[in-house]
């Protein structure tokens, strides 16, 4: 359930694939209440992101009001309406990673990929964002791809770790 | 290995007849058994290639032909994560650090068949300047007392029977047969135990307020969304003892007459999901989770929820929304949950570590629970240590042993023996704790007089090459991203800190900043809606009290540690202050 | 009860009672900004902020219900200072100038700002962004002026069902509006107005026609003519200083004629012209059901209500032929201006501008719907709210409260009793039903004051049953039948009622108002208009109705002269050219 992965993220889903795919998701689970958050969640799993038809999608059957939707989409950082890059690497910003280098690992990063926080490389590879502590602070300083926690990272290691991602 | 599968409980006598047979074949096995050999399978071992080491250590125990007479296990996290990954080897507790695949035939042939230690891989850098190989010897665990984490570094956190064979569901079945509401409630009130999620409410009293309310309809719900950066004790515990939550909550929904409840984790705790999500599963599967549990009539479902990265949703009323399918924003209390909670109903909320304590209360007496800590604060507490300590990990010690203890004497001291500057306690929310003050005993009380809180479990200690300015910008800024945008003085008020912050930090602060800070920090502690703005300034207010230099010297553009001012230099590295979580 | 000490003064209140009302019932007002009246207070602004004794920090007044023993202190220097410091952080995160704002003399911030003597800004930073959405037809959002009191998310939820409206985003950079801080048009408003009518700044605004309208009155070749809407005349006085209910209606005409409009006629004519032809429209309904035995769609739905429409295409598609294809009385008014007024003045209708005074935002969304003109050409051109014509009052200069009284002009000025009550809740219905009633029967409605009990008042949702007996020949289906009706007021009661249709309560017609209290509740109405101030504007209708001695809409001499001379009969085809329509399904917010 987790929103995190995108492993599964197809290339690109077309409109109607999206709409039977949330469809069949929400034939499930109608009923239930405070279902909607769990269905983000699945989706953004799904796609990486969330596709405003999806969000469409899921308004009308839930009858929950656009804006609300999108409300809820807005306040979790986790969600995120721009596709992503086949990669997502979040660079820890938590306390422990923070007087640990984190810094250091962020910038070298930043400056391998050329790119800042909320955006993707050109050719589509990676996605950049930051989280605020993994949970992993006795391994700091941390970074995660695609889920996949890397740790006690040194920012000379960064140019090796990000190869091993690159399709 | 436990070789046969169970059909639903039906009642405690075969819960009990379960677990004789469980520990007899576990005998058994052990009579057969030369070795057996522990590996750590917390988050943090396994990041660092734990899975990897236990196949091969099967792979080469059955090439050594040891693979009959060696168990290999997985264990939760006994602690040490900062040594990962993690081996144990059963029979003399010897403690192997930073394991890699290429030591295992060496233990193997070394240590399993010829019973010698492998001296390198051992432990090192204990706190009275000796190695030490056996976990009985090495102060890190010594100096310990293990109530919350008893399971954890024994207990195989994927096996059901694991747990039952030691003593998992004992706790819940001595309540369902024969006890009360009030005779749990009773219980835990003797133990004293107080949340552990922060403030420290008296469970007992939060329990008894939602037993004694009429309603039908009642939830409890396990806070593990753990949001504090730093801290990572729950992560632990969920991944290393997940059945321990589980009995723990199901003995709550039974004391306060709830038959519905949710775990909302943090969406980062993708293994603790994992392995939480599996416990459910067994325990629907034996029966004891469900309706009429061992024949008991009582019945208790449990659902997982995941956040989606919010530190706000930690709050119990915006936890609670998220539940609702909402934003996760607070709304004033009272009501309380426990008289208006999830869709209205009365409803607890503990944190996972509150849970964890249940059980073991409930089996050993809460009279014995209530032996360990001081006057006021009863039982242990978990701490994340990390940062600038050479011993990070989790640690558990009675409530009330005192910060040096805990830096020094487990910790093993900063790193490279750097002076130490302050301990960070509390997360965002706490304060920090000079050199001064070291030998503070690690109570509620004495924390608060020094400023601080326990809160949850957090505990980063930094030594002189951090800035004490740029740690209180740090935190401001997560702070500012983590408000939910609600109430005035917390929306505006933490941005405004945050702004002088960022330009005492650029070197361009002016004289009367500090004054500033100290006014907006404490209005928007008076006037904020709920803990998160009440609590959002403590830490830099607690900065400003203990090194007011630092930030006077700021000002005049002078950073003793030489963290701050380096944005010329680093232009095109430097952090974009921007920069949130959101994508 | 419950005993406490408020200001040191010794205080007794029912349990449940919030501090803030504490404090009102001894005379101590405490500030509020995101309150309202009668909803679950948020405790989101913090400037009700007041101490309790024992309590470690201030508490909301607003959000706090009393306990017994309370100590409250609601003046104390710390409740001075922290209420002065949530006003200055408002003041620096608001991105506006209150020297070209619209609500500079009744916005609630600058006004707490002044009594609380704030005039140096201590804490500037970055301000709220600013983004200007002025995408609807009526209505202008500015996000910068926005503090975040979320009342509109309220009225828009809680009271309209909408949705339109929610807090986006998180924290300093949240802010309150449509899906992911878009535009208005992206999503389903239905332009009622109700957001900018309980804004307490001039962050919701309606999209104003003055300029316009100066314009037309300063062209010489243009005949400019003038329609006020029934509620008018129960609100306008407020911009004045009137007390709610006060009316006005001569004084308004009066100005009106200063202002420099050519003719002052009346909505209220449309109305009673609205009244016949939907009377006729469910009579015809009901014979097709009864006699011929033809499927149609039952009940009927009322036409009048602008952003009830807009619900219906959005929302409930499958009720659009249940929707009375009259359209609404400005509308009439406006396409007869331009017919049959035109004719009777001799002006080509291109040179006639109609400009009517409403209480509603949503008939500005109205008068620029395609649906709503003929051969080209607008039945209306501009549409003021109450709001606005106060300021353009003020503008001229002109002594309202001086103005002697003045009549509305002769063809399209004359109205009956019935036209004034389609401003409140249960009006249509009851004027319908004198009508009907008496064309059946050929008989009075027999009620007291020819009101219809059940149907007034402020219930959300009223029923009434009227049976029908001594029918004429020509109507003699009827006989006996017990006509039921409904009213709805605010649209979350247009859902209560529409469920109700759904599962098969029985009824042939029914009244909705999109706002709350109807038209005089208006989203264009002077702010701010409470349950109090509806029940006295409500009051002042009736009295403007019980006043006349014509009071049922086919008496009207103008009304009656119009069918002879120009329309024929009702639903004739004239009518059908110029007072019905049709609506049709809003598609484009659908998932794709
Ligand atoms: C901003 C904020 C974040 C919080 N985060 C957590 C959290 O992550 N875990 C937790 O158990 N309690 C957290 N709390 C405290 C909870 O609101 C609540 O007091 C607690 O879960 C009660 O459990 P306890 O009585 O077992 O401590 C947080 C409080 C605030 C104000
Ligand atoms: S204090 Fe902060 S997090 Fe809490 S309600 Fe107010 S704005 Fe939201
Ligand atoms: S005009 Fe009415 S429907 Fe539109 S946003 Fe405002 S309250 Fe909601
Ligand atoms: S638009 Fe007006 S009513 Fe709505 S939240 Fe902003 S200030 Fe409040
Ligand atoms: S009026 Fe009470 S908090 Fe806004």
């Amino acid at each position: 359930m987790a929103a995190e992965d995108n492993k599964n993220q197809q290339a690109l889903a077309t409109d109607e694939e999206i709409l039977t795919y949330v469809d069949h998701l929400i034939a499930e689970c109608r009923e239930k209440p405070g279902i909607v958050i769990p269905l983000l969640q699945i989706t953004q799993k799904k796609y990486g992101y969330l596709p405003e038809p999806a969000l469409r999608k899921i308004s009308h059957e839930l009858h929950i009001p656009y804006s609300e939707v999108a409300g809820i989409v807005g306040f979790y950082a986790y969600f995120s309406i721009q596709a992503k890059g086949k990669n997502v690497v979040r660079v820890c910003q938590g306390t422990a990673c923070h007087v640990l280098g984190g810094n250091e690992v962020f910038a070298a990063v930043k400056k391998e990929l050329k790119i800042d926080v909320g955006e993707t490389t050109p050719d589509g590879q990676f996605s950049l964002a930051v989280g605020r502590c993994f949970g992993a602070c006795g391994m700091a300083p941390v970074i995660m791809v695609n889920g996949e926690m890397i740790q006690q990272v040194k920012p000379s290691q960064i140019k090796r770790i990000l190869r091993k991602y690159k399709k | 290995m436990n070789t046969f599968t169970v059909s639903k409980l039906q009642s405690v006598s075969e819960l009990i007849q379960l677990r004789s047979r469980l520990l007899n074949e576990e005998e058994q096995a052990g009579l057969a058994r030369k070795e057996r050999i522990l590996i750590c399978m917390g988050g943090g071992c396994l990041a660092s290639g734990a899975r990897k080491l236990k196949d091969e250590f099967h792979k080469q125990l059955h090439h050594a032909h040891l693979h009959n007479s060696v168990e290999v296990k997985g264990i939760g996290c006994p602690g040490p994560c900062s040594h990962g990954p993690v081996v144990i080897i059963d029979s003399d507790k010897t403690l192997y650090q930073n394991v890699s695949p290429g030591d295992i035939s060496e233990i193997i042939e070394q240590h399993i068949q010829n019973r010698q230690i492998v001296e390198r891989l051992i432990f090192r850098d204990n706190t009275d300047g000796k190695s030490a190989s056996s976990i009985a010897d090495i102060e890190f665990f010594k100096r310990q007392t293990k109530i919350v984490l008893h399971n954890c570094g024994t207990v195989d956190p994927l096996s059901i029977n694991d747990y039952i064979s030691h003593n998992g569901y004992a706790a819940l079945s001595k309540v369902l047969c024969g006890m009360t509401p009030e005779t749990v409630i009773r219980e835990i009130e003797k133990s004293g135990l107080r949340g552990r999620g922060g403030a420290g409410f008296p469970t007992s009293l939060k329990w008894s307020l939602a037993s004694k309310s009429s309603s039908s309809q009642k939830y409890i719900i396990c806070n593990a969304d753990e949001g504090d950066p730093g801290a990572y004790m729950n992560r632990s515990e969920l991944e290393g003892d997940p059945h321990s939550i589980i009995e723990g909550m199901a003995i709550g929904a039974f004391a306060i007459g709830a038959n519905e409840g949710f775990v909302y984790v943090r969406a980062e705790y993708l293994l603790a999901v994992e392995r939480l999500q599996n416990a459910i599963n067994q325990t629907k599967e034996y029966g004891l989770l469900g309706d009429n549990i061992l024949g008991s009539g009582f019945s208790f479902n449990l659902e997982i929820r995941m956040g989606s990265g919010a530190f706000v949703c930690g709050e119990e009323t915006a936890l609670i929304a998220s539940i609702e399918g909402k934003r996760g924003e607070p709304r004033p209390r009272p009501p309380f949950p426990v008289q208006r909670g999830l869709w209205g109903k009365p409803t607890v909320i503990n944190n996972v570590e509150t849970f964890v304590n249940v059980p073991v209360i409930l089996l050993n007496g809460g009279d014995r629970f209530a032996s360990y800590g001081t006057q006021k604060s009863k039982g242990t507490k978990v701490f994340a240590l990390a940062g600038s300590v050479r011993h990070s990990g989790l640690v558990e010690v009675p409530i009330g042993t005192t910060l040096r203890e805990l830096i020094y004497n487990i910790g093993g001291g900063t790193v490279n023996d750097r002076p130490f500057k302050a301990a960070l306690i509390g997360g965002s929310s706490g304060g920090c704790i000079p050199k001064e003050h070291l030998d503070v005993p690690l109570d509620y009380e004495s924390l608060n007089e020094l400023g601080a809180i326990m809160g949850s479990g957090g505990l980063i200690i930094i030594d002189e090459t951090s800035c004490m300015v740029d740690v209180a910008r740090f935190f401001f800024e997560f702070v500012t991203e983590e408000s939910c945008g609600k109430c005035t003085p917390c929306r505006v008020g933490t941005k405004r800190i945050l702004e002088i912050l960022l330009r005492i930090c650029d070197g361009e602060g002016k004289p009367g900043d500090i004054e500033k800070l100290i006014h907006l920090g404490e209005e928007i502690k008076r006037t904020s809606l709920c803990g998160l703005g009440q609590s959002a300034p403590n830490f830099v207010l607690s900065a400003i009290r203990y090194f007011r230099n630092e930030f006077e010297a700021h000002i005049t553009r002078h950073c003793e540690a030489g963290v701050c001012f380096r944005e010329k230099k680093f232009n095109d590295l430097e952090i974009q202050h921007s920069a949130s979580t959101k994508d | 009860m419950i005993k406490l000490y408020i200001d040191n003064q010794p205080v007794e209140v029912p349990a449940n009672t919030s501090i803030l009302d504490a404090g009102r019932g001894v005379g101590i007002k405490i500030p509020t900004l995101c309150f309202i009246e009668n909803f679950e207070a948020k405790g989101a602004c913090r400037v009700c902020l007041v101490e309790v004794k024992g309590a470690k920090n201030l508490v909301a007044a607003c959000s706090t219900t009393v306990l017994e023993g309370m100590e409250i202190f609601t003046n104390s220097k710390t409740v001075r200072d922290s209420r002065r410091f949530v006003v200055e952080m408002l003041l620096s995160e608001h991105n506006g100038d209150c020297k070209t704002c619209l609500r500079n003399d009744d916005c609630e911030l600058r006004q707490l700002a002044s009594e609380m003597g704030i005039n140096v800004l201590e804490f500037e930073g970055e301000p709220a962004p600013q983004n200007i959405d002025d995408s609807t037809p009526a209505l202008i959002r500015d996000s910068g002026k926005c503090i975040k009191c979320r009342r509109c998310v309220t009225i828009c939820n809680e009271v309209q069902g909408v949705g339109a409206l929610f807090p986006q985003g998180r924290g300093f950079y949240s802010s309150i509006g449509p899906s992911f801080a878009e535009n208005l048009a992206a999503v389903a408003c239905v332009q009622c107005g109700q957001c900018a009518a309980i804004c307490p700044v001039g962050a919701i605004i309606e999209k104003d026609h003055i300029a316009g309208v100066w314009q037309a009155i300063d062209n010489p070749s243009k005949h400019v003519i003038v329609q006020t809407a029934p509620a008018i005349r129960a609100a306008l006085g407020e911009c004045f200083g009137y007390e709610p209910g006060t009316l006005v209606t001569g004084k308004m005409v009066s100005a009106l004629r200063r202002l420099g409009f050519d003719k002052v006629f009346d909505t209220n004519f449309g109305a009673d012209l609205t009244i016949v032809e939907e009377g006729t429209e469910l009579l015809h309904r009901l014979k097709k059901a009864l006699v011929d035995k033809q499927p149609v769609a039952l009940p009927q739905f009322t036409s009048c209500s602008p952003g009830w429409i807009n619900f219906v295409e959005f929302y409930y598609p499958d009720f659009l032929e249940n929707l009375s294809t009259c359209k609404s009385p400005q509308q009439m008014f406006g396409a007869i201006a331009k017919t049959y007024y035109a004719e009777k003045i001799g002006k080509r209708p291109e040179d006639i501008v109609v400009v009517s005074v409403m209480p509603c935002t949503a008939k500005k969304y109205e008068a620029q719907r395609p649906e709503m003109s003929h051969n080209g050409i607008r039945d209306v051109d501009y549409v003021l709210t109450t709001r606005e014509l106060g300021r353009m009052i003020k503008q001229a200069g002109i002594d309202f409260r001086s103005l002697p009284d003045s009549k509305m002009d002769s063809p399209l000025g004359i109205s009956s009793g019935a036209a004034d009550i389609f401003a409140n809740t249960g009006g249509v219905m009851e004027a319908a039903i004198r009508t009907v009633y008496e064309i059946v029967t050929g008989r009075p409605l027999p009620t007291n004051q020819l009101h219809i009990e059940p149907l007034m008042g402020l219930d959300g949702l009223k029923k009434a049953t009227l049976k029908i007996e001594g029918t004429l020949p020509e109507w003699q289906f009827l006989e006996g039948i017990e006509l039921k009706v409904g009213v709805a007021h605010s649209l979350t009661n247009a859902v209560r009622i529409i469920d109700a249709v759904k599962k098969g309560e029985e009824f042939h017609f029914i009244e909705v108002m999109t706002c709350p209290g109807g038209c005089i509740g208006g989203g264009g109405q002077p702010r701010f208009t409470t349950n109090e101030v509806r029940k006295k504007r409500i009051a002042a209708i009736y009295q403007e109705d019980e006043g006349k001695t014509l009071r049922k809409s086919h008496e009207n001499p103008d009304i009656k002269q119009l069918y002879a001379e120009f329309l024929g009969k009702p639903l004739g085809e004239k009518s059908h050219q110029l007072l019905h329509t049709h609506y049709k399904a809003k598609e484009n917010l659908k998932p794709t």
